[in-house]
C-alpha cells in the first residue's frame, strides 16, 4: 500500500548491525501535521527508527519516503528533517541564541532579521530574554526547550525527538507534554516522537507506533490500541489486561459466541470472529471493564459469582483481585469510587463479577 | 574520633615528604644553572664571588647564537603546527569512526614515546643518507615531527573522547555538512587542546637534542649549539644565561599548555 496522503512512507525496511538484526522489515505511513510516537520497551529499535530518519544510519533494505522523495541517498544535513536529540547535544561554546540560529547561516539574514528569529522563538518557548545566557547555564527543562526552538527555527517539514522528556522529573515532565502538544499544534509540524512512557505516548500521540524486538506489532491511534489490541503483547504493553482461555463458539452463520474459562459462554457478533467453531483463543478483558456488586446484577448482564482476594485503596479508584471458579489465576478489576463508601472492599467476601460483553477482545493465542 | 576529611582525601605525612624530597631531587640540579648564570666568574665553582648581569648582556652580541634561536623557533614552529593538525586527525578518527585495529595503531602512535630518541635518530641518518636527502633543518623537524606527534596525539585525544558525537550529528541535522561542523562544533570545542598540544610540540622541539645531533646539518639549532660551546670554557658562563632563559620559557609555556588542556575538562 502507497498511502498518497502519507507524507512519511517507511517501506520494507530493515537494519543490521553486523549480523544483529535491530529493525525487521518495518512499513507505515505517518501523515501531514501527525503527532507520531513510536513506543517500544529499552532496546527494540526506537532510536534506530528514527536515527535513519534522520539520516545518521543508513537503511540496510527498504526505503524512506519524505514528502515523496526517496531518502537513501540524501546525507542528513540535507534533509527536510530536523532532531532534539535524547542529551540535547546544546552546542557548549555558543550562547543560547547563537544555539538557537546555528542552523540559519546558509539563509543569508542581516544579524537583525536573525535576532528577530530567535527572540520569536525565545517567545514561543517561553524563555524570552535568555538569549544572552550561556549553555551550561541551563537547566534540564531550559534545555530540552533550546533543542527544540534550535530545530523548529528551520520550519522543518518534520521534527524528530528521540525520549527528550526522559531526563526531567515527573512534575516537569507533565507540564513539558503539554507544552509539548501545544506547540506541535500551533506550529503544524509532523512530530515523530520516541518514548517508553506508554502514558506519555497516550497523551501526546494522535497514532501510536508499538515496537517489540525490532518489529512493529500495531499501529493506530491511543483509543484503538486501548481498546482493540490486536496482540497479547500489545495488549499487556498498553495498560493492564487481564487474559482467559477461550474457544470459538459458532452456531451456523448466525450467532457466535467464544467460551472463556470462568467467564461462561460470551456472546459474540460473528463479524468480529475470524477463526473456525471450536478454534483456541485468548479472551481479554481490561480491569475497569468489569464491575463488582454485591447482588447479581439486573437484566441479562453476564455475571459470574466471585469472591474478594485483596482490595487497594487508590484514592479516584480501587484495584481489587477476585477468585472465580474455573480459572485459577485470580481476575484484576479496577473500579472508581463513586460514592464515599467504598464498595464491598471486605476480602473474603463473596460478591458478583459483571462486565460488559461489547468490551471483550478476541486474540489470536500465543 | 576527630573529623580527619573522607578517606581520600585524609592528610598523609609520609607521602607529603616524598613528594617534597622528589620536587627537590628534580629541581635543585637545575636551579644552580640560573644562580651561576649570575655569579661573575667564569668557573662554575663555590664560593659564588659576585653578582653581575654581564653574561645575559654579552648575549645581545653573539650573532651565530641569534641564528640558532631563530632556527630552533622556525623548526618548533612548523613542526608544532603539522603535529597538531595530524594529532587532530588521528584523535578524531580514533574517537570517531569504528574501525579493526583501532587499539593497535593508538598503540603504534605512541610508541615514539618509548622508543629511545638514539635509535631513532641512527634509523632516519641511515634512511636520509641512502636516499641521498642532504642534513638540514627539514630533516631536524622530520625528526622532531616523529618525536612529537605522541605528545600532540595524547594532549588532544581526550578532549575528543570527553565529547559527545550527538553535538556532531547536531551540527549536521541543522543543515551543515561534514567542513563546517568542523569549523563550527568540533574546532571549537577541541580548541584549548589544540592550543595545549601546539604549545607543548613546540616545547619539546625546541629543547629537542638527540634528533638534532643526528640530522642537523650546518644551520645549527639552539640545543646543538650550547652543546658546540660547551667546549670553550670561557664561553659557559653565557651558555649558562641562555639556558637560564629557556629554562624560564618552558617552564611557562608547559604550564600554560597544561592549563589551557585543563580548561573545561574538569567541569564534566
Ligand atoms: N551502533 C550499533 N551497533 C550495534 N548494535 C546497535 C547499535 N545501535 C543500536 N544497536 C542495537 O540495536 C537495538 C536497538 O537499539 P535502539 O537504540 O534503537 O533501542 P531503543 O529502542 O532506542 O532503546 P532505548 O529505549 O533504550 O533507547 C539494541 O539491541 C541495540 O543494542
Ligand atoms: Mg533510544
Amino acid at each position: 500500500m502507497s498511502n498518497s496522503d502519507a507524507f512519511i512512507s517507511i517501506r520494507n525496511v530493515q537494519k543490521f548491525f553486523g549480523t544483529f538484526r535491530a529493525i525487521e522489515s518495518v512499513s507505515m505511513d505517518i501523515g501531514q501535521g501527525e503527532f507520531f510516537s513510536l513506543l517500544g520497551a529499552s532496546g527494540c529499535g526506537k532510536t534506530t527508527l528514527l536515527r535513519m530518519l534522520a539520516g545518521f544510519e543508513d537503511t540496510s533494505a527498504g526505503e524512506i519516503y519524505i514528502d515523496g522523495q526517496p531518502m537513501s541517498d540524501v546525507p542528513p544535513h540535507q534533509r527536510p528533517v530536523n532532531m532534539v536529540f535524547q542529551s540535547y547535544a546544546i552546542f557548549p561554546h555558543l550562547n543560547v541564541r547563537d544555539n538557537i540560529a546555528y542552523g540559519l547561516r546558509k539563509r543569508k539574514l542581516t544579524r537583525a532579521q536573525r535576532y528577530e528569529l530567535v527572540d520569536e522563538m525565545l517567545d514561543l518557548i517561553k524563555l524570552p530574554g535568555y538569549g544572552t545566557r550561556k549553555a551550561n547555564e541551563l537547566s534540564g527543562g531550559q534545555r530540552q526547550r533550546i533543542a527544540l526552538a534550535r530545530a523548529l527555527i528551520l520550519r522543518p517539514k518534520v521534527l524528530l525527538l528521540d525520549e527528550p522528556l526522559g531526563a526531567l522529573d515527573k512534575q516537569l515532565r507533565e507540564q513539558m507534554q503539554l507544552e509539548l502538544r501545544a506547540l506541535q499544534r500551533k506550529v503544524g509540524i509532523t512530530f515523530v516522537f520516541v518514548t517508553h512512557d506508554q502514558e506519555e505516548a497516550l497523551t501526546l500521540s494522535d497514532r501510536i507506533a508499538v515496537m517489540a524486538g525490532g518489529k512493529v506489532l500495531q499501529v493506530d491511534t491511543p483509543q484503538g490500541l486501548y481498546e482493540a489490541p490486536v496482540s497479547r503483547t500489545v495488549a499487556s504493553f498498553i495498560g493492564n489486561m487481564n487474559f482467559f482461555e477461550g474457544r470459538v463458539r459458532r452456531n451456523g452463520a448466525a450467532t457466535g459466541a467464544v467460551e472463556a474459562e470462568g467467564l461462561g459462554t460470551i456472546p459474540i457478533p460473528v463479524d468480529r470472529l475470524t477463526r473456525p467453531d471450536g478454534a483456541p483463543v485468548q479472551v481479554a478483558l481490561r480491569p475497569e471493564k468489569f464491575a463488582l456488586t454485591a447482588t447479581r446484577p439486573d437484566g441479562d448482564v453476564p455475571a459470574v459469582p466471585a469472591r474478594l482476594n485483596t482490595a487497594a485503596y487508590l484514592g479516584e479508584r480501587s484495584h481489587y483481585y477476585v477468585a472465580i471458579d474455573g480459572r485459577t489465576a485470580p481476575v484484576a478489576v479496577s473500579s472508581p469510587n463513586v460514592s464515599r463508601v467504598n464498595g464491598p472492599a471486605q476480602a473474603g467476601s463473596d460478591l458478583w463479577l459483571s462486565w460488559s460483553p461489547d468490551a471483550v477482545v478476541i486474540l489470536d493465542p500465543d | 574520633m576527630s573529623d580527619r576529611g573522607t578517606y581520600i582525601e585524609r592528610p598523609n605525612r609520609p607521602l607529603q615528604v616524598y613528594a617534597a624530597i622528589f620536587l627537590i631531587v628534580l629541581y635543585v640540579p637545575i636551579l644552580f644553572i640560573p644562580l651561576f648564570s649570575f655569579n661573575d666568574s667564569i668557573y662554575v665553582s663555590f664560593p659564588l664571588t659576585g653578582f653581575t648581569t654581564k653574561w645575559y648582556s654579552e648575549l645581545w652580541s653573539r650573532e651565530p647564537l641569534w641564528n640558532a634561536l631563530w632556527n630552533s623557533v622556525k623548526v618548533g614552529a612548523v613542526v608544532s603546527v603539522i603535529c597538531t593538525i595530524l594529532g587532530v586527525i588521528a584523535a578524531r578518527a580514533i574517537t570517531r569512526y569504528r574501525m579493526p585495529g583501532k587499539s593497535a595503531l593508538v598503540t603504534f602512535l605512541m610508541m615514539p614515546l618509548v622508543i629511545p630518541g638514539i635509535i631513532f635518530g641512527v634509523a632516519l641518518l641511515v634512511l636520509l643518507s641512502r636516499a641521498g636527502v642532504p642534513l638540514s633543518l627539514y630533516t631536524v623537524g622530520l625528526g622532531h615531527l616523529i618525536v612529537c606527534l605522541p605528545f600532540a596525539v595524547a594532549t588532544l585525544l581526550p578532549r575528543f573522547e570527553g565529547f559527545d558525537p550527538s553535538m556532531e550529528e547536531a551540527s549536521a541535522d541543522l543543515g551543515e555538512n561534514g567542513w563546517f561542523t568542523f569549523w563550527r562544533v568540533t574546532f571549537p570545542m577541541v580548541f584549548p587542546g589544540v592550543v595545549a598540544s601546539l604549545l607543548l610540540t613546540f616545547t619539546i622541539s625546541f629543547d629537542e637534542f638527540i634528533m638534532a645531533f643526528f640530522l642537523t646539518g650546518t644551520d645549527p639549532t639552539l640545543p646543538m649549539y650550547i652543546w658546540g660551546q660547551l667546549r670553550f670554557p670561557q664561553q659557559f658562563p653565557s651558555v649558562l644565561a641562555m639556558s637560564s632563559l629557556i629554562l624560564f620559557a618552558s617552564f611557562v609555556l608547559v604550564f600554560i599548555a597544561q592549563w589551557i588542556g585543563r580548561m573545561g575538562l574538569e567541569k564534566k
